[in-house]
């Protein structure tokens, strides 16, 4: 666990190196104003001796000090130095924070695109987005905290140490050690309320889950009328969480009163050693000496604030170590991301297929997602140029995984899969997948125009082609409807489109490309009969000398394949055309016949 | 946010001692610098030892009492919080679960989660941080300022002039940064909606070989977002300096008028040092109220959210007519000329609706996406209400039935298939009606309910088709089902929701589109089953697929909103083109009649 977190600011570091001038710049630029901030007192006490009492003021600078005027010159000075210096400290910290984590977020986006599908699978949209923008963001706000607190603390405490020391040895070492009492304290509630906090986010999260289902359900709730129950199950959890939480707040509240209690402490102690050093001033016995000599009002008055300031930084820390700590934790699951393994590399000298003829053949394909778990094995079939397969089976039976493998969203495990000849493991998955137009059940549309979204396959594509494509898709007539036509935004979840209308738009982006090789992944599915029957034409018109794969169930297209390949639990169970499939009386006729069964 | 306050109302005594004591803390706060004038001008001036170290004991006492009004304060405070928000999340959720389909359908369920969940936690460390600070802040400003004015009324104007140039320095800066910050937001969920395409649409980026142009398209984004974060860093950097140079520059010339005013002998030499101290704690005070205010601010916005949800009442008034009685005819179910459209929609989502069922009829429903087939049957619960005309059901209208009453009659199986966390038994348990309900099956007590509820649900399950896979799960009907039934596939979830319905024995049962997950065999044999349940039970299948519908005692063909055709499977063949054109795109001729 250390040795992950070692490693994970040795990466943060890296990031950060490439702008390191602006980091030593701003190291620098913060030395300088915790200097400042702490030369101010300074200049305050001496300022306060000036004014010992009435016609004892010192305005021109006839007793030890320099007068009255010059300090109040040279402390508007320090003001404006100091307000400067902590300016451009800060906007070097933006800057470096904000430009880190742009590197960051944008390393992690490209890699999004080369990970391997089955990463992307296998995780949560939600958990990569949360990755990429809540963790980064936390990041961020860690890393800008740990830049203008921990510095300026560090730097404060060690600063206030030495110019406390310059003044007055006894004092300074009271601070020293009673100060870090707040931090004890601070700790010792922390551990304590540690448990409160994890009772506290347990409750919480029992609460979000029946939240989540409950509400996220309600029409079923009602439906069932049983709003009464579930708010029973609601108030009892409720109950649970306002008692936990109750403790949790306020146990963790005293924190602050507790640590400011040691704080007027340690002031009260400077307090009473300052006056009776500066009460002591006039003679000089041994104690005194011993004590570290004798204190000004002026220099009591620095040092009063000193404390104050001395004790800041030690509450500041402890929050932002916590802070940095959890931006670590982010960080850490970021780069969890940004080195997830990559897909497969293209091969060195790629085969390049000049011309697809539309031909395929696949040689005893292995497959699984899991390795314990055998899905696809041994499977053979040959396609010729503008066959059409038709993939035909319950729901859940592995039709995408072929589509997968085709397109080579994953990889075989053994055996090969080759297009016009070329095994395409050898090919750049780029020149593969340009062969291959594909529409898919989930229809996805890019947050753009619908101009874009048709011309995605070909961006060169006029504007003559691009209605043309909408118009053989049939989506022509409704976009032409849509309040700016073909320039109407859409986005993947605007509810703009239907979701017919969404596939349409979708169908239109394959038919503006026309590869030679088509994937139709139950096309029609949100497509009214009536409106899919007019597509068919247009589909009958694309697949024509295409080879094409189809996911379907609807008899009339499963009819009319050439090879239809049922599956059944991952596996091809038969495999043949209807006449042939329909003779072998096994699965698909079972299936096929089951339809009329009364 | 005000209409959030009667949740308070429960914690009045909280919610005033909380602030007292916090201001009393901060009554002792605004005393220590005249202490230490004290010690400066008595003790040391005097030599006084004794003086000193009793001062230095008042410091100390200070100190503790201090402490004990801010943990009492702080005890309050949490107290008035958390009450708050338990009851608000309380009413919350119970004013949800009263909503109707049509303001659920407007919130979302999204929307109506994070009000649930982070607003009013965002709301609670609100109240909690109103009550302890809100009032201390300004207190310590402007107490400040007033003790200033015990010491000197003329040091004291120094303190006039800064406090509002200060506060309109902080709260200036802040009023500016704010929708900076909103656009920087803006900017980051752009970003986060790109990340989030990409990703949904990673097999279509992929299939296009549009990867370079995706991350192209997100640096740009990103980048902007960059220079945007790095533009309001650059200005809300201002604030400290800031407030810095003014606070400190009054103090220089704080020093200077006092040091003539000492000169003069009007003023000590301590008190001069108070004064300087009453400034510094000026400072700290404003620059907490400031992070106070963004807090609050955003505990304001989501109050309001909540109260906009707490604002919304059910549309669907429920005032059963009991005088209407339920009368025996022919006709169990009639839609009279209904009309529907959803709110906000501009056309009509059905018109003119008019149909009768008889008891224990199977009615079919078919029509394209978007026909308004669902909507039809979320009529006869009454999710939603008709525009015009009017739905019976035995001769009286569903708006007469009270809702619970009305709904228990009726089991509904929906498209989506939902499931609950908890066992097969709890699940099924659900669509069992209680003793109170209306048909009543199940009643009696003790150990033999418990196998007569075991009973009733293998019947359920072996009708919905789903006896076969529960036998086989481990504890059967025990069998723990994870939330949205994750642990069964997408059939074993539908005939489950089927057998929720089943169990019931309804009036009338509903299926929506429930066997698109279910094989033609299964589906067939699911129809079966159902039909030999029940002689009295009248049941609506809704479907895409002919095949599930075409034996129904009568078929709906909707189109648009209307009623395309009814009558039987031969009738709409004979007289109906919309039903042709389906049943021809999903059969070939010949097969129709091989069929029937």
């Amino acid at each position: 666990m250390r040795e992950g977190k070692k490693s994970t600011l040795k990466k943060v570091l890296a990031y950060i190196s490439s702008y390191r001038w602006i980091l030593v710049l701003s190291i620098l630029l913060a030395a300088v104003t915790v200097a400042l901030t702490l030369y101010f007192p300074i200049l305050c006490g001496q300022a306060i001796d000036c004014i010992i009492g009435p016609g004892e003021v010192d305005f021109t600078g006839w007793m030890v000090n320099e007068g009255l005027y010059v300090l109040a010159k040279r402390m508007v000075v320090v003001i404006f130095l100091t307000a400067v210096t902590q300016w451009l400290m800060n906007v070097c910290n933006n800057q470096i924070t904000y430009q880190v984590i742009r590197d960051v977020r944008e390393e992690a986006f490209a890699k999004i695109q080369i990970l391997p599908l089955k990463y992307i699978d296998g995780h949560s949209y939600g958990d990569i987005v949360s990755r990429i923008i809540a963790d980064v963001d936390q990041f961020a706000d860690g890393l800008l905290m740990g830049f203008t607190q921990l510095f300026t603390g560090v730097i404060t405490i060690l600063g206030t140490l030495g110019f406390m020391l310059s003044i007055n040895v006894s004092i300074t070492l009271l601070v020293v050690i009673l100060t870090p009492l707040s931090l004890f304290v601070a700790k010792f509630i922390a551990t304590r309320t540690h448990d409160m906090f994890l009772l506290q986010s347990k409750t919480r999260g029992e609460q979000t889950a029946l939240i989540d289902e409950m509400i996220g359900n309600q029409k079923v709730v009602q439906a069932y009328g049983q709003e009464k129950k579930v708010l029973e199950r609601f108030d009892e959890i409720n109950g649970r969480l306002e008692k936990c939480s109750l403790r949790a707040i306020f146990f963790s509240s005293l924190t602050n009163p507790c640590t400011r209690f040691v704080n007027n402490m340690v002031y009260a102690g400077v307090a009473i050693l300052g006056a009776c050093l500066a009460i002591g001033g006039g003679s000089s016995t041994g104690l005194l000496a011993f004590l570290g000599g004798a204190v000004t009002v002026g220099e009591l008055s620095c040092l009063l604030s000193y404390a104050n300031q001395y004790t800041k930084p030690f509450n500041e820390i402890s929050g932002v170590i916590t802070e940095l700590q959890n931006a670590l934790a982010c960080a850490s699951r970021i780069f969890e991301l940004i080195e997830e393994e990559p897909q497969s590399p293209e091969p060195e000298h790629p085969a390049k297929v000049e011309h697809f003829d539309g031909s395929m053949s696949l040689e005893h394909v292995a497959f699984s997602y899991v390795p314990e778990q055998h899905l696809i094995e041994d499977f053979n079939l040959q396609v010729k140029k503008g066959e059409r397969v038709a993939i035909v089976g319950p729901t859940g039976c592995g039709k995408t995984t072929l589509i997968n493998l085709l397109m080579r969203f994953y990889d075989v495990n053994s055996g090969r899969i080759c297009v016009s000849g070329t095994d395409i493991m050898e090919m750049n998955r780029s020149d593969l997948r340009e062969g291959y137009g594909m529409v898919l059940q989930e229809t996805w549309l890019k947050t753009g125009t619908i101009r874009e979204n048709i011309a995605m396959a070909r961006e060169d594509a006029s504007e003559a082609e691009v209605i043309e494509a909408a118009k053989a898709a049939h989506a022509h007539s409704f976009i032409k409807r849509l309040p700016d036509g073909y320039d109407t935004i859409v986005s993947e979840d605007g509810d703009s489109l239907s979701q017919g209308q969404k596939q349409l738009l979708c169908i239109a982006r394959v038919m503006l490309a026309l590869p030679p090789m088509l994937i139709l992944d139950e096309a029609t599915s949100s497509i009214d009969t009536r409106t899919e029957l007019k597509i068919q034409n247009a589909f009958a018109k694309m697949m024509q000398g295409r080879t094409s794969f189809i996911v379907a169930h609807r008899l009339s297209t499963i009819k009319e394949a050439d090879i239809i390949l049922v599956m059944k639990d991952g596996n091809i169970i038969e495999q043949g055309n209807h006449k042939e499939l329909l003779a072998q009386d096994g699965f698909y006729a079972n299936l096929y016949n089951s339809q009329f069964a009364r | 946010m005000r209409r959030l306050l009667v949740y308070l109302k429960d914690y009045k005594k909280e919610s005033v001692l909380g602030p007292l004591f916090k201001l009393l803390e901060a009554s002792f706060e605004l005393f220590v610098p005249l202490v230490i004038a004290q010690i400066v001008d008595v003790g040391i001036i005097n030599g006084d030892y004794g003086y000193v170290w009793k001062m230095g004991g008042v410091l100390l006492l200070l100190a503790i009492v201090g402490l004990t009004c801010s943990v009492t304060a702080q005890y309050f405070a949490a107290k008035a919080a958390t009450g708050f928000a338990t009851s608000l999340r309380h009413s919350l959720f119970s004013h949800i679960q009263s909503l109707s389909y049509t303001e659920m359908d407007r919130l979302g369920t999204a929307a109506m989660i994070t009000r649930m969940t982070s607003d009013i936690n965002q709301v609670q460390s609100g109240v909690n941080l109103v009550l302890r600070l809100f009032l201390r802040s300004p207190f310590i400003v402007f107490g400040a300022m007033i003790m200033a004015f015990t010491i000197d009324v003329k040091a004291a104007l120094i303190f006039v002039v800064t406090i509002p140039l200060l506060s309109i320095v902080v709260f200036g800066i802040m009023l500016i940064s704010i929708p900076l910050y909103r656009k920087v937001q803006a900017g980051l969920d752009r970003v986060l909606g790109r990340t989030r395409e990409n990703l949904t649409g990673v097999r279509v980026i992929r299939a296009f070989n549009r990867e370079d142009e995706e991350t192209e398209g997100f640096t740009e984004e990103n980048q902007w977002l960059t220079r945007m974060q790095m533009f309001v860093g650059r200005f809300s950097a201002c604030m400290n300096p800031v407030t810095y140079i003014i606070v400190n520059v009054a103090t220089v010339v704080l020093i200077w008028t006092g040091a003539v005013r000492v000169d003069n002998g009007i003023l000590t030499q301590g008190q001069v040092i108070a004064l300087v101290n009453y400034m510094s704690q000026i400072l700290v005070e404003l620059v907490k109220l400031a992070n106070l205010i963004i807090t609050v601010t955003k505990a304001f916005a989501c109050a309001g959210r909540i109260s906009g949800v707490l604002e919304m009442s059910s549309s669907l008034s429920e005032e059963a007519g009991e005088s209407v009685e339920e009368t025996k005819s022919n006709a169990y179910i009639q839609f009279r000329h209904v009309d529907f459209s959803y709110k906000g929609a501009g056309a009509d989502a059905l018109t003119d609706i008019d149909f009768t069922v008889e008891k224990g009829q199977t009615v079919g429903i078919i029509g394209g996406t978007g026909s308004g087939k669902t909507t039809l049957v979320h009529l006869l619960p009454r999710f939603y209400d008709v525009k015009a005309g009017e739905v019976l059901i035995g001769g009286k209208d569903v708006r007469n039935y009270p809702l619970e009453g009305l709904r228990a009659k009726i089991g509904i199986v929906m498209q989506k298939a939902v499931l609950f966390h908890g066992t097969v038994r709890e699940n099924l348990r659900w669509g069992i009606v209680e003793e109170e309900g209306m048909t009543g099956d199940v009643c009696g007590n003790g150990e033999a309910d418990r196998t007569d509820e075991d009973a009733l649900m293998w019947e359920a399950l072996e009708i919905a088709q789903a006896k076969e896979f529960i036998e086989k799960k481990e504890g059967g009907l025990d069998f723990e089902i994870e939330q949205g039934g994750k642990n069964l596939s997408g059939g074993q979830r539908q005939r489950m929701t089927i057998a929720r319905a089943v169990v019931r024995k309804p009036e009338i049962l509903i299926l929506d589109d429930s066997a698109s997950a279910l094989d033609f065999a299964t589906d067939a044999a699911l129809r079966k089953a159902i039909r030999n349940a029940s002689e009295d039970m009248t049941v609506f299948i809704v479907s895409q697929r002919a095949a599930s519908i075409m034996y129904a005692d009568k078929i709906l063909v909707l189109d648009d909103g209307k009623i395309a055709g009814q009558g039987t499977h031969q009738e709409l063949l004979a007289s109906c083109e919309v039903y042709q054109e389906i049943y021809y795109s999903q059969f070939e001729k010949e097969e129709g009649k091989e069929g029937t």
